[in-house]
């Protein structure tokens, strides 16, 4: 039945099949598929008028301009001359930035992203459960959605000055203050256990707090999911004779795991549109301050490049190695 | 309390020892599990604790070495600085009304596209589902010189030009942000659609059939059966977007920067408070950074505190009733 099912949604729509479904009076537009196609047209009708007024135009010309040699001309806007792919050669070979930034935020994303799942389902796990306090530690843990978005995280540390003194007092407190993962990092280095596995280990414990500050939407999604979780299925196990680490494994896991797609898309995305992102702040210096249209937006097509194809690995893995209930 | 001891004891031996391991398994559970929350949620709040402390210090102690984080000379007078230089009743009320009307339009059209994607089938639905992925990930600054020129004369395919004459101007209104709201283009819609989609893919297909079977509707179906249903996913999606445009600066700067919102006024007020002060004093002074960063916490937790008691109010809503509404098989 479900193999029968998929088969018939994976069925293509022909082009003849699909303007016959637009046009009345023919046998085509009469059938239940045709009746129920122009029903979810008419669903997505908002999004394919927002797509097409608002946001096919800029890109189409973002395209254009990473393509071109942009200059800009008083008075008159922009001269374009297509210089093929000039822009993405700069971005690889000329800039002296860019690359390595690339490669060095592309890195931090995998661990971090990884991390902030884990971090966020172990704490939506916790927050399911009983106890007293609950509602205060999920108010806490929602603080980070708010604090985290938007004006907020950035409007303390925008201050010149403030930057200025946070350098010296930061200097002062690593040469004199204790700095406990250091001082750790230090000695596992003496005795010879400085391997590559602890370096990654502490660079995500000095992360933490940036972690719990990007997993805020992650724990309401995953609790929200947990919370659906019917109880007689757990008081089902219980009978049967299974353990509490069986029934995490057996139920909760496979329950929550669509939404794992869910959050490690929203986590990538998160991470890499940060307004801190390094590599983003190179392409507004070249937008802005040296005013190379053409090569900053080929940097970002780049960049969304990149985003892409992480998005679509860990779309694969995951569904690859999740069940689906849901069918 | 003797016999209880003892009780205890005689039930744990005839248990087998069961008892006591039992006891000791939750206890040392809920220890753990307090001490890892507690240390959490502590370095969650610890900055907004400053703050709170920093804000209802004296100017002066501010300077005072011997003070870490309790006020000497408690005083309010810097939250009617703040509000004054934030503008305050104005610039709130301005933002609650935006954020509730441009997240109503976001919410809304976003549950009607994802139960579009979710149940339906139709041509090059993969594609469109690809414009919902570019959306999430197409950083909106990319987009926004290219936007901004386009709503100095707003057209759609030039029919408004065939109409008017000339193209709209739509700058410095509301109106195009929530035009672009109502279609899905606003702060983190895909998003929203994602979400939607996933959750309405989880109900089951048999209560459709069921209504359809009955003879109702596909809209009557969505507007009875499945939007109740999907009421706590949809309510989040809300309070998600409600927060994100109250402290949303970038929309904000580009298509309401002739009203008077907070996150902007928070974003510029640097810029205003040395005029602030010398206007008080008639001579020309240079707020010291340590006060300017008071004043900036301030403008934070002023901006945070109503988005807290929200969640404090919905949380039980959005979170826990989605367990009573869940219909899987």
């Amino acid at each position: 039945m479900s193999n029968r099912k998929k088969k018939s949604s994976r069925e293509r729509w022909g082009l003849g099949e699909s303007i016959l479904t637009f046009i009345p009076g023919n046998s085509t537009y009469n059938s239940m598929r045709s009746r129920n196609a122009r029903h979810g047209v008419l669903f997505i009708l908002p999004l394919i008028i927002g797509f097409l007024v608002f946001m096919a135009r800029p890109l189409v010309q973002s395209f254009i301009m990473s393509l071109c040699d942009v200059k800009m001309q008083v008075g008159s806007g922009f001269s374009m001359t297509f210089n093929g792919l000039t822009n993405y050669r700069y971005a690889f070979t000329v800039d002296p930035y860019f690359n390595q930034r690339l490669v060095e935020e592309v890195g931090r994303m995998a661990i971090n992203s990884i991390a902030t799942i884990v971090m966020s389902f172990v704490i939506a796990v916790i927050l399911n459960q009983d106890f007293k306090g609950r509602t205060l530690a999920r108010a806490i843990f929602f603080l980070p959605v708010i604090l985290a978005s938007g004006v907020l995280p950035g409007i303390e540390s925008q201050n010149e000055f403030y930057n200025m003194m946070q350098g010296i007092s930061e200097e002062i407190a690593n040469s004199s203050g204790v700095n406990l993962s250091a001082a750790l990092q230090d000695l596992l280095a003496v005795s010879g256990m400085g391997s590559g596995v602890f370096d990654i280990l502490f660079q995500m414990i000095d992360a933490i707090y940036d972690i719990v500050m990007a997993s805020g939407i992650q724990i309401i999604v995953f609790l929200s999911g947990l919370s659906a979780i019917s109880p007689s299925l757990y008081e089902a196990a219980d009978v049967e004779g299974c353990t509490a680490w069986e029934a995490f494994w057996k139920i909760t896991f496979p329950m929550v795991s669509p939404l794992l797609l869910v959050n490690m898309i929203y986590t990538i995305i998160d991470f890499f549109m940060k307004n801190d992102n390094r590599v983003m702040e190179r392409i507004n210096e070249v937008m802005y301050s040296q005013f190379r249209f053409g090569e900053s937006s080929a940097m970002s097509w780049i960049y969304f490049g990149v985003a892409l194809l992480f998005i679509g690995i860990s779309t694969v893995i995951i569904s690859k190695g999740v069940q689906h209930y849901e069918d | 309390m003797k016999t209880e001891k003892s009780s205890f004891r005689e039930k744990n031996k005839r248990a087998g020892g069961y008892l006591l391991r039992a006891n000791l398994k939750k206890w040392t559970i809920s220890i753990v599990r307090g001490l890892l929350l507690f240390g959490l949620c502590f370095m969650i709040i610890q900055p907004m604790l400053t703050r709170l402390c920093t804000s209802l210090m004296e100017e002066k102690d501010l300077y005072d070495s011997t003070i870490v984080l309790l006020p000497r000379n408690v005083t309010l007078d810097n939250f009617r600085i703040v509000f004054d230089l934030t503008d305050f009743p104005r610039s709130m009320l301005n933002t609650i009304w935006t954020s509730f009307l441009v997240s109503i339009f976001q919410v809304a059209s976003s549950t009607l596209v994802a139960y579009g994607f979710a149940r339906y089938d139709f041509p090059l639905k993969r594609f469109w589902f690809g414009c919902v992925i570019a959306i999430i990930i197409i950083p909106p600054q990319t987009i926004a010189t290219a936007l901004y020129m386009n709503f100095a004369s707003f057209d759609v395919f030039g029919i408004i030009t065939a109409i008017r004459g000339s193209g709209l101007n739509l700058h410095g209104s509301i109106v195009p942000y929530v035009l672009m709201s109502a279609t899905c283009m606003g702060l983190k819609n895909g998003l929203y659609i994602y979400m939607l989609r996933q959750y309405f893919r989880g109900i089951p297909k048999s209560l459709e059939e069921a209504a359809f079977v009955d003879g109702c509707s596909t809209l009557h179906t969505f507007w009875r059966i499945m939007l109740p249903d999907a009421m706590p996913t949809v309510l989040s999606c809300f309070l998600f977007s409600f927060v994100w445009q109250w402290t949303d600066l970038f929309y904000t700067r580009n298509f309401l920067s002739s009203m008077s919102i907070y996150s902007n006024q928070l974003s510029t007020i640097v810029s205003r408070m040395s005029r602030y002060f010398s206007s008080n004093s008639d001579v020309p002074v240079i707020v010291p950074v340590g006060r300017q960063q008071q004043l900036i916490s301030i403008g934070v937790l002023i901006c945070c505190i109503p988005l807290i008691i929200l969640y404090v109010f919905t949380q039980r809503t959005f979170v826990e009733s989605i367990a009573m509404s869940g219909s899987k098989e």
